[in-house]
């Protein structure tokens, strides 16, 4: 198989990257803040609860989490396993995600200083107006550095799909590798990944200039 | 005489310390009060239970007739939150540290709150901030943003800030303790100037001088409790508590 065709065949996966890697983002972002501000909650049963559940997302693997999510339905309920694991995949990677960002917002979200939140009550903002025009802006341009270090790991981390054989690039690179008996497929993967987190870097490089303008 | 606030009977603890024990005060309208004494006499408590920043374990605290608090068998009963977003609108406070918002700029800074809060046409509020960042003389800062500021530049913004929103009653807490001495002059020239105008204001200062000169009414706290209170010639030139002879004889010395 010539060098071409195997970067054709990738190519084909690559649309697949992309969705996981998108989809993932569209959903575990905001579900992160929920998640932040249920671990922040002042209700100690939906606190601890949070806290737990974050504690089990991050501290079981990632590759672990996608076969539950994709077997488990079946062997807990006899639910047969979708042919589309695009769903059961990104569900997986929103899930863990969620959690990883969520830690990062309440980072972020504890680090402002109280005499932002009083000025603001003094003034007779809401709790609401509050957070999304004093608080939320600032927390934003904090954790930006740390979100995109989480985004970074995702591009590369969308490759564990090939743990329930999605067929996203890496693991039709797995395939050609095995078929062909050659460390190629993985070369051109790894171009691949380098090349998307270049253009990651350099789209939250401008966000974070954006954010700039004050200090 | 006109009542803008009135605070009885407020007690505040803090876990098993005591802050505030049983004190009252009352502030007329257009006059300027000032609290000095010691740190961690509860001056700062008392003026963030004030402004609602903290909750009055027991005591009224009444705006202009209006209950914020009421007593009710020792313990504090706050009013409904109708009322005291009613409340909030009659004060302003402008702290030691500022806090601006750092991601406005000067302009929005002081029109934010009146147009979201108040909910006043953006046209008028912009014309009065402009005009109270003249008075400031801030004219030019206006699409600055804070941290582009010096410290006196940001307490000016601050004032500008709570003065927009029209309060009958403006509190200072510390206005100057942030600030390198050559800047206090300015803004200890702008409260001088409010002054001037009537405005009522309540001061938790250090600065003895300032206090003696724009006073009406100076209050001298030691362990929670008001020790001596009066008019500033009585309180800071012929103290007759032992407590306040001491506290102002250290000041002094400083």
């Amino acid at each position: 198989m010539t060098l071409q065709t195997m970067i054709l065949k990738m190519s084909d996966g690559f649309g697949k990257t992309c969705a996981i890697f998108f989809l993932t983002l569209l959903f575990s972002l905001p579900l992160g803040m929920l998640v932040a501000l249920l671990r922040m909650s002042r209700n100690r049963v939906v606190s601890t609860i949070t806290r737990l559940v974050i504690s089990i997302l991050r501290g079981t693997p990632l590759m672990l989490q996608l076969l539950a999510v994709t077997y488990g339905p079946y062997y807990l309920f006899g639910i047969s396993v979708s042919r589309n694991k695009l769903i059961p995949v990104v569900v997986a990677f929103s899930i863990n995600y969620a959690a990883y960002f969520a830690e990062i917002y309440r980072g972020g979200i504890s680090s402002m200083p109280v005499g932002q939140y009083e000025a603001a009550k003094v003034l007779g903002y809401s709790r609401v107006q509050t957070f999304l025009r004093i608080i939320l802006p600032q927390v934003v341009k904090r954790i930006l550095p740390s979100v995109t270090n989480e985004v970074v790991t995702l591009v590369k981390d969308t490759s564990m799909a090939f743990t329930v054989s999605y067929q996203e690039m890496f693991t039709i690179g797995k395939q050609i590798a095995n078929s062909q008996t050659s460390f190629v497929p993985f070369l051109v993967a790894g171009v691949f990944y380098y090349v998307f987190n270049l253009l990651v870097d350099f789209v939250m490089g401008r966000a974070e200039k954006r954010l700039d303008y004050y200090r | 005489m006109h009542k803008l606030l009135e605070i009885n009977h407020c007690k505040k603890n803090f876990g098993a310390v005591e802050v505030l024990t049983d004190l009252s005060l009352s502030v007329e309208k257009s006059q300027v009060l000032s609290i000095i004494g010691p740190s961690g006499s509860g001056k700062s408590t008392l003026l963030r239970c004030a402004t609602m920043l903290e909750t009055m374990d027991g005591g009224d605290l009444i705006y202009d007739g209006l209950y914020a608090a009421r007593d009710q068998g020792g313990k504090a009963v706050y009013a409904e939150p109708a009322q005291l977003q009613k409340v909030r609108n009659m004060f302003g406070l402008v702290f030691q540290n500022f806090n601006l918002f750092p991601h406005y700029s000067v302009l929005k800074n002081v029109m934010e709150a009146p147009m979201l809060v108040q909910k006043r046409a953006r046209k008028e509020v912009q014309e009065e901030a402009m005009d109270l960042l003249n008075q400031m003389g801030l004219a030019d800062k206006a699409t600055a943003y804070p941290y582009q500021l010096s410290g006196g530049q940001q307490q000016r913004v601050s004032i500008a800030r709570a003065l927009a929103m029209n309060p009958k009653i403006l509190f200072f807490d510390e206005p100057t303790s942030a600030l390198d001495p050559e800047l206090t002059g300015e803004i200890l020239r702008v409260i001088r100037g409010l002054a001037e105008k009537k405005m009522t204001m309540v001061i938790v200062t250090h600065e003895m001088s300032f206090a003696r000169d724009v006073s009406d009414q100076v209050v001298f706290m030691n362990g929670g409790l008001i020790v001596e209170q009066g008019r500033p010639e009585e309180v800071i030139d012929h103290p007759t508590q032992e407590r306040t002879i001491q506290f102002l004889r250290r000041m002094r010395e400083q």
